[in-house]
């Protein structure tokens, strides 16, 4: 049993079922990132953790004790919505203490309370402002601290950086993290971003229509995506799929693959157990930063495979330069060192590291390999 | 595309705009003319009208007539003036505005944040009650008040006017809380607060300009309504019914000064109420309208 248990949860509106069956157990100090695209449930939820929504099948327990009908108020929780929601006719410091005064402490505990987390967040200059008179980034922060003044067992983010705008998101994330890393709380984070989602979260939940695709820690999810929706959806480039087909040489597997020209090559596979599908279709998955120039592939990898093929676009984004060619008829995106010398339409020797290249059925596309 | 629009403005000149002034100042003294009468000939003797240029200012001035309709003229059968019947209206007109218009807030706090199964029906019949006329519930409504035992009373006329205008203070509060986030009720719900909680804490701090478009509203309609004050006034009838009364009277000789005095007592307070707060009447009724 974990400290936030979401055990096969399910909601409906009338006969359309949103959620099917959400089953997930939250340890003590975990931050629990919900991601996938809009309209998959993963706000939906989060309000029913909240309470927010009611819970049409399953239960959700907080410590143990089954939440079912308990008034939001009564979970000892804290939520930060998107629009920070702060009550425009109060001051900072009255909507950050707003909960405890409602929750019945005493005045001068409540001074203490929102003088510790005002000076944690950097806030305290603030607190006899209205919140219309704050830029963003503070908005965003006193959401914050009225979520940390109450001391809740779990805190509960709902896109809370999608109205930042792209630097400041980069910051702020920094500082949940930062915050998370020092307060050690149950965080339960919803967001669309794939990249808060890895950053931030010990675990993820990646959702789609309703389902739970897959929960895994960042890494898990990255280097071995449950099925292609997954590996395609997290990762930025995203993952290449080309259609494939596995073949044995010397006792080794390997995918059948074309390149931009039409000549067949074959890719040795580190994964043994393809060996079942000799000679069956399969999808090939490579992510852009496992095909590098030679200079730039893996030295710790123990099979970097060389593949030529013919530059199809090279755009130099600074740090990296993405190159766009065919593959087996698909275009698929490689990353290379900033300075690597590739030219369009010229054929260049590009190094593929097989380790982390992933294989998936192509009937159900669950991942097969590894 | 503005510095265009201003081009224009400026090429205008000035002998056209000094034209559209002209002509907006004549409109002014037009719409200004009648009260320009009525203040003139209060205080004017009534020999001087009866003899006289209505337009003339007084040759003598006097605020006698103005005495006489507040206390001593004759109201149907009794000397009164007017002055019974401006408390009766008082008496009627401030609870009857503070209880449709808090009613209103009450209804379109729950209509858009606390909604349930079937609230646009709701709504859509409190909605429809704005366009029933008057004269068709005049029969019912005094059944009820008779069965009540509030004919002829203060309190009946309140119940009558609180009843008639929460369709229209739930349609101002129901549009304007309608573009209130809805993140903020469940944010205060989680911290704690209750249905009156969220009501008095977050969402009335905030309700000033509708609350402004829902007490003129409600407080020119009830001041100014003569139908129901004569139907169902009873003993306490109102301003308009007196002025009704006093302007109307066939016998003796029509004492003009004295009319338009009493007049002007029986519009001044709506008067006051639209120049204290039309400007927010303005801003309250654009901010509820925009987002529906």
């Amino acid at each position: 049993m974990g400290f936030l248990d979401i055990r096969n949860v399910t909601k409906s509106y009338g006969s359309v079922q949103v959620l099917h069956e959400v089953d997930i157990e939250v340890e003590e100090g975990e931050f629990l990132v919900l991601v996938g695209p809009s309209g998959c449930g993963k706000s939906t939820l989060l309000n029913m953790i909240a309470g927010l929504e009611g819970i049409s099948g399953g239960e959700i327990a907080i410590k143990g004790r089954v939440m079912n009908g308990v008034h939001p108020s009564k979970r000892n929780i804290a939520m930060v919505f998107q629009s920070y929601a702060l009550y425009p006719n109060m001051t900072v410091g009255q909507n950050m203490t707003f909960g405890l005064e409602m929750h019945g402490v005493p005045k001068p505990e409540r001074d203490r309370a929102l003088a510790d987390v005002a000076k944690l967040l950097q806030i305290d200059h603030l607190l006899d402002r209205k919140p219309g008179q704050l830029s963003g980034g503070q908005r965003q922060r006193v959401a914050m601290g009225r979520a940390l003044v109450r001391n809740p067992d779990v805190f509960l983010f709902d896109e809370p950086l999608s109205n930042l705008d792209a630097k400041l998101r980069v910051d702020m994330r920094t500082e949940i993290k930062k915050l998370h890393q020092k307060l050690r709380t149950t965080i339960v984070y919803v967001t669309h971003d794939q990249i808060e989602a890895m950053t931030l979260s010990t675990r993820i939940a990646v959702m789609n229509k309703g389902y739970v695709q897959q929960l895994g820690t960042p890494k898990e999810i990255y280097y071995t995506p449950a099925n292609v929706y997954v590996a395609t959806f997290m990762g930025s480039p995203a993952m290449n799929i080309v259609p494939s087909s596995v073949v044995m040489q010397g006792g080794v597997p390997h995918a059948i693959i074309t390149d931009a020209d039409g000549a067949v090559k074959h890719l040795a596979f580190s994964q043994p157990n393809l060996a079942a599908w000799e000679g069956k279709p399969i999808l090939l998955g490579i992510r852009p930063e496992a095909i590098t120039d030679p200079e730039g592939a893996d030295r710790k990898s123990g099979n970097i495979v060389a593949l030529s093929n013919r530059v199809g676009v090279t755009e130099p984004a600074g740090s990296d330069t993405f190159v766009t060619m065919a593959l087996s008829g698909k275009d698929i995106t490689a990353r290379m060192r900033a300075d690597a010398a590739v030219a369009p339409g010229q054929v260049f020797d590009f190094a593929v590291n097989m380790e982390k290249a992933v294989a998936f059925d192509p009937t159900t596309e669950e991942r097969i390999a590894p | 595309m503005s510095g265009v629009t201003q081009d224009t403005a400026v090429s205008t000149g000035r002998i056209t705009r000094a034209f559209i002034y002209l002509v907006l100042i004549l409109f002014a003294l037009f719409y200004l003319l009648p009260l320009y009468v009525m203040g003139v000939n209060s205080v004017k003797p009534l020999a001087e009208i009866t003899g006289g240029n209505m337009m003339a200012l007084p040759s003598v001035w006097t605020l006698e007539p103005w005495r006489q309709a507040w206390s001593t003229a004759q109201i149907g059968v009794e000397p009164t003036g007017l002055r019974p019947y401006f408390l009766n209206s008082i008496l009627m007109v401030v609870p009857a505005v503070a209880i449709s218009t808090i009613i209103g807030a009450l209804n379109g706090y729950v209509l858009t944040k606390w909604r349930f199964r079937g609230d646009t029906w709701v709504f859509g019949l409190m909605l429809f009650s704005c366009f029933i006329p008057f004269q068709i519930v005049l029969i019912p409504m005094a059944v009820v008040l008779g069965k009540l035992g509030l004919a002829g009373s203060v309190p009946g006329l309140i119940l009558v006017h609180v009843v008639y205008g929460i369709g229209f203070t739930t349609l101002y509060f129901r549009n304007y809380y309608a573009s209130f986030p809805t993140e903020l009720v469940r944010a205060a719900m989680i911290d704690g607060a209750g249905f009156f909680r969220i009501f008095w804490r977050i969402l009335l701090p905030v309700s000033g300009p509708i609350a402004v478009v829902s007490v003129i509203w409600q407080f020119s309609n009830i001041w100014n309504d003569f139908l129901f004050g004569v139907s169902f006034g009873g003993t306490s009838q109102p301003m308009t019914v007196a002025l009704n009364n006093l302007v109307q009277s066939s016998t003796g000789v029509k004492e003009y000064n004295v009319h338009f005095a009493g007049a002007i007592l029986a519009a001044f307070p709506t008067l006051i109420v639209y120049i204290v707060a039309g400007r927010y009447f303005v801003r309250g009724l654009m901010a509820g309208s925009v987002k529906g």
